[in-house]
């Protein structure tokens, strides 16, 4: 369905198989499927996490936990059966990474699943795919039933004595399930409203069990690593930030796509080389570098390493991996509108600063938008941000926090064209920005 | 109420995965909706009934999930993503196009039961964009006539 890219710069570890035919599980042999985990299963649990700590791998899903950490947090003993679960549920506005291995490379994404299993001592793992992404579902189900069809799946898998289940799951629309603790409730069939924490998922999670969560990229990596090591993984990217990741390049650029680069590789050269620069010949006014929940870069910012350790120096995130970049044609208060709404809606209402900040921010930027600003309502936009962050259950009040602070911050210039009346000076003539005001009235 | 053998099959067979019976409410709840068109009042008693759930506990998850709904609409519901990778490379310009050939607005439906529209926030093609999802089809780096070529399609169908 989407379009492959490649880019002479691309080190292909996760994106390997795509375009081979690998959902195919006979080519996925031929392409060295299932020798992880054959592997895995001659080693002990301890050893395995051990490989995995050693290639610096981090989470993929966005915030950049060290996976094999991760999982050495689980208790070895549990009176409750432990659980793997992966999640798929893809949905922070500027990723699409995820949709490319379950249609690519499925089986990998089982086998990183059974590892992470037996690093554990979970017996069964859930892969949660999210509703949207019915044909990749049908893959996966494919996969699963493949793989169960030869015996890698279900009991006694090559032959090892070992007993492990692989299921799919699927969402119904939901961009919060994609949070660790909702993403568990979801599962277990009930509105994905985030846990408190402590107790963290992987002491109490899935129907209280110990359970690691990790993302659909972090799994596909798992088989790898096994296979060419932990030190060869780890010296792909920078000190601290193991291997490659799968980067979604979006927004004004002349080729968007998705391109696997190694962990470091600078954000200026993968918007000018890889993104083969901004549309139309315009210039470049600000970037999205991991996904819209991560603080903007103004243009004169981005010559910066996209590692996590680098980018979070640099004062944003590498989040998910989604980078969008942003050309001077754009108003960045309708930019900062646009996030507000996705958040607004996304919002579960369960934490009262969430819930009532970005209602508060989305209609006072909806006014100021539309011409009917205040000067104090850019000061008053910032300070409703900064008093969601770090106030709700899960991370979705700073996902939306985060953003509109920056854009505050750095395009206070382009709030303040707005005001007193004046139209937007980006819109265009029969713009839905210019029709905003009468919506209002309403 | 009677479902598809397809249906009741993965029922059943999603009834084994998991340690308590009301995990298979979600997925559950839009398969039953693809084949009713809607989650009616009756698929949320089957599924109470079946999952040993009230009634209320089971509206009580699906008004959680933003692709369940509870009236019919188009047999071609046309998604229009509108969120950041899509706003800036036209998706809102797609969106009012669709309005205004179908006569629609956002979750409207047109008079002959054809097509449903609907704004919607990502939908995972951002590095396709604008990009919008037909039922569950994607049609992605759309423009205008492009898109009434999608539409075309469809109506045609």
């Amino acid at each position: 369905m989407a379009d492959l890219v490649s880019h002479p710069d691309e080190v292909k570890v996760v994106s390997r198989r795509f375009g081979l035919g690998a959902a195919n599980l006979d080519r996925y042999l031929e392409l060295d499927g299932y020798k992880a985990v054959q592997k895995a299963l001659a080693m002990q649990s301890a050893d395995i996490i051990e490989e995995v700590k050693k290639s610096n791998l981090r989470g993929r899903g966005g915030a950049g936990f060290p996976t094999g950490l991760k999982w050495s947090f689980v208790p070895k003993e549990s009176a409750k059966p432990k659980y793997v679960l992966c999640n798929g549920d893809e949905s922070e506005p500027g990723t699409c990474k995820d949709r490319l291995i379950f249609e690519h490379d499925p089986h990998a994404v089982i086998e990183g699943a059974v590892i992470a299993g037996l690093a554990v001592g979970a017996r069964k793992a859930y892969i949660y795919v999210r509703g949207e992404y019915r044909y990749l579902s049908l893959i996966m189900q494919k996969a699963i039933a493949d793989a169960y069809g030869r015996g890698f799946l279900g009991k006694n898998i090559f032959g090892s004595g070992i007993d492990f289940d692989v299921f799919w799951h699927g969402g119904a629309g939901a961009y919060e399930v994609g949070e660790e603790s909702a993403l568990m409730e979801s599962l277990e069939g009930k509105r994905g409203i985030p846990r408190i924490r402590p107790p963290f998922p992987a002491v109490v999670g899935l129907w209280g069990g110990p359970t690691v969560i990790n993302n659909v990229e972090t799994l596909a990596s798992v088989p790898h690593i096994m296979l060419g090591g932990g030190e060869w993984f780890a010296n792909l990217g920078t000190p601290r930030n193991g291997g490659t990741r799968l980067f979604c390049l979006s927004g004004h650029m002349n080729r968007c796509g998705v391109y696997e680069l190694p962990l470091g590789y600078n954000l200026k050269k993968m918007i000018y080389e890889v993104g083969g620069g901004i549309t139309g010949g315009r210039s470049l006014k600000a970037v999205v570098p991991g996904g819209s929940s991560t603080p903007l870069f103004r243009a004169d910012e981005i010559d910066v390493a996209m590692d996590f350790d680098s980018v979070a120096k640099a004062g944003s995130m590498l989040g998910s991996g989604g980078v969008t970049a942003i050309d001077d044609q754009t108003c960045m208060v309708k930019f900062a509108l646009r996030i507000i709404k996705f958040y607004q809606h996304e919002s579960c209402g369960w934490c009262i600063p969430c819930r009532e900040g970005t209602d508060w921010i989305k209609k006072s930027l909806t006014r100021f938008h539309a011409g009917g600003g205040l000067r104090k309502d850019i000061d008053d936009v910032k300070y409703l941000a900064q008093n969601m962050l770090g106030r709700t259950f899960c991370p979705l009040g700073d996902a939306a926090a985060m953003p509109i602070i920056s854009i505050v911050d750095k395009f206070r210039d382009e709030f303040e064209a707005h005001l007193e009346g004046r139209p937007c000076p980006h819109a265009k003539e029969g713009d839905a920005a210019n029709a905003l005001l009468p919506m209002l009235a309403h | 109420m009677r479902f598809s053998d397809a249906f009741e099959a993965r029922f059943t067979e999603m009834l084994t995965h998991y340690p308590t019976k009301r995990s298979v409410l979600v997925p559950t709840l839009l398969f039953a909706q693809d084949e009713v068109g809607y989650v009616s009042e009756d698929v949320i008693a089957e599924l109470a009934t079946r999952l040993e759930l009230t009634t209320l506990d089971v509206r009580n998850v699906m008004s959680y999930y933003s692709m369940l709904v509870t009236k019919p609409r188009g047999k071609y519901n046309v998604q229009v993503c509108t969120n950041i990778a899509c706003t800036l490379k036209g998706g809102d310009e797609l969106l009012s196009h669709c309005a205004k050939r179908l006569g629609i607005g956002h979750k409207g439906t047109t008079a002959d039961g054809q097509f449903s529209l609907e704004e919607v926030e990502c939908i995972g093609a951002c590095s396709w964009a604008p990009a919008i999802q037909v039922n569950y089809d994607f049609h992605e780096n759309l423009d205008v006539p492009k898109m009434d070529a999608v539409l075309d399609g469809y109506a045609k169908k």
